[in-house]
């Protein structure tokens, strides 16, 4: 179980010279927010650019630190757990991030790439690296794995990158995963292979999946509760269907309305 | 090791596949040559002096037996200039990897923590940047005295500040990239995602700014030399100017001046070329590939 109790995140203000006497206020990225998430779940976290929901999921695998409130997994605390065992609690929560380009590292090949996180964690023996190497893209769906093995990174589409990235999250076997837009880059037609391999590790590995976008058609078919934050608070939260077929705030109901679905009316 | 392999590779790749590329390459790789080479290529001992019957064979002009002439002590010329080589590249290429390593490592540093280490670097770097190169090599060089050696570390002392200001723009935006975030969540220590990870994206700047570099060294050195501070026990082609300019030679024995001073324009220029040639895949805007 992942926890998070009343997450607040706020950054100094910015000093301007406008108004110098007068102090300006801390910036509020995110107020108050509390999930969790058990192990073979998907949790959505919905809100527009600047609504806080990145800020969210980089607290919560560590990237951030929160302003106050405190965030459990498996019963632990993180803030404690991070001070005490580094390493451990990167084997149990791991992110995947927007952009697929950007968080490959282009000096590096692809079996560079997959194996990196290994080789953080200490592991220095080679047989092994190549072994769960070979393990973690076959999982992901880039098969025959020795074939991409070779290559490097450039040569891959975006939605090989963004599996290449999931594969190198997952190398860790993390019981709880953030993907933070995974699919906001890429082309349509890719971006449901993508989600059906998240769907997959949900469902057949017992995967925790926390999955923040702004993309509600692919919400629906991946996630069981959804939470939509505006200005950094969570105004809405409950089962996927309820609150996309019956929001109850007015700002999520904007937001569905503002969304396309289905197929567009073409005039006549 | 691997890294530098592929850098190298790389390298080779991108400077010959150009005509100035190839004609440049190929002329610091003849210097390079003639430099380890030069006890077996050089004609004559270059301190020899040679007499003809009996008389000192001053400022004798070109000839089958001395090509290029010889000096007022009737030594030979070219084997002073192929001799001279080996100061060049030597001076050229400690100063240009002296002052990369620390260049680098001092932009790396302040890009990378950022906040107080990355002011004082910087405001030391600003105050560097403010030493003007002569004065400074020359009070250095009376106090540690003449040497080859001393001169070099003058000039890595001053040189690296260019480096360090690039490779800390650099940096800076590097260490936004997801990938940086990656490393960090999968249990990357902070020197790891310094040294691992960002460094070796910097490796082709450095490269390039090593060619620049390496071009200005050759050039401060003949000038130094030629200044008469430079090491009285190596032969330089700064040195052979500064000899001839002394003998009051330096209109009446143009084969003696014209030899280093054609070699210096054409070598500083080559390795400039080449590094001009390499900057294009890590300045994209400067055209081509």
């Amino acid at each position: 179980m992942l926890e998070a109790i009343s997450l607040t995140k706020t950054y100094p203000p910015r000093m301007g010279l406008s108004m110098p006497w007068r102090r300006p206020a801390p910036v509020v990225a995110v107020r108050a927010a509390s999930l969790c998430v058990a192990p073979g779940e998907v949790l959505g976290i919905i809100g527009q650019s600047g609504s806080g929901k990145s800020t969210l999921g980089r607290m919560l695998v560590g990237l951030e630190k929160p302003s106050s409130g405190r965030i459990m997994i498996g019963g632990e605390d993180v803030a404690d757990l991070l001070r005490r065992d580094r390493m451990a609690f990167y084997r149990r929560i791991q992110m995947v991030f927007q952009d697929p380009y950007g968080s490959i590292n282009p000096q590096h090949g692809v079996f560079e790439t997959v194996t990196r996180p290994l080789l953080y964690q200490r592991e220095r023996d080679t047989k092994v690296l190549q072994a769960r190497a070979k393990d973690a893209l076959e999982r992901v769906g880039l098969r025959p794995a020795a074939r991409y093995l070779e290559t490097h990174p450039h040569r891959l589409s975006g939605g090989q990158r963004q599996r290449l990235c999931i594969a190198r999250a997952m190398i860790l076997e993390p019981r709880y995963l953030v993907a933070d837009e995974p699919i906001s880059m890429l082309d349509v037609s890719i971006k449901w292979d993508i989600i059906r391999l998240l769907k997959r590790l949900v469902t057949e590995e017992g995967l925790a999946l926390i999955y923040i976008t702004h993309d509600l058609a692919t919400v629906r078919s991946l996630c069981h509760r959804v939470m939509i934050m505006r200005a950094g608070e969570i105004v809405e939260e409950g089962p996927v269907d309820a609150v996309l077929d019956a929001p109850r705030h007015e700002y999520t109901r904007a937001l569905i309305a503002a969304c396309p679905s289905g197929v567009p009316e073409v005039a006549a | 090791m691997r890294l530098l392999l592929v850098s190298g590779r790389q390298f080779i790749r991108v400077v010959t596949a150009t005509t100035t590329g190839k004609i440049a390459l190929a002329i610091c790789l003849l210097c390079l040559v003639i430099g380890v080479f030069a006890p077996w290529i050089a004609p004559f001992d270059p301190a020899q002096k040679h007499y003809e019957a009996g008389k000192l064979l001053r400022l004798s002009p070109p000839s089958w037996k001395h090509w290029l002439g010889t000096t007022s002590l009737g030594r030979d010329v070219l084997s002073q200039m192929i001799w001279g080589v080996r100061p060049a590249l030597l001076v050229g290429f400690s100063v240009a990897l002296g002052s990369a390593i620390i260049g680098a490592n001092i932009g790396l540093l302040a890009g990378y923590f950022g906040g107080r280490l990355d002011n004082a670097l910087m405001r030391f770097t600003d105050i560097v940047m403010g030493v003007p190169f002569l004065p400074f090599v020359i009070v250095m060089l009376s106090v540690t005295g003449k040497g080859l050696w001393s001169l070099i570390l003058a000039m890595v002392l001053v040189m690296w500040r260019a480096s360090a200001r690039i490779i800390r723009a650099q940096v800076l935006s590097l260490k936004e990239m997801p990938f940086v975030s990656a490393a960090r969540i999968t249990g990357g220590s902070e020197l790891a995602i310094l040294y691992r990870e960002i460094a070796p994206n910097i490796l082709p700047l450095a490269l390039v700014n090593m060619a620049f570099t390496l071009a200005w060294a050759i050039t401060t050195e003949a000038s130094i030399g030629f200044l008469g501070f430079g090491d009285p026990d190596v032969i330089s082609w700064g040195g052979i100017i500064y000899d001839a300019f002394a003998s009051q030679a330096m209109y009446r024995a143009p084969w003696w001046v014209a030899p280093p001073g054609i070699a210096i324009m054409v070598l500083v220029s080559a390795v400039y070329l080449v590094g001009r040639e390499y900057e294009s895949v890590v300045n994209p805007r400067l055209g081509g590939r």
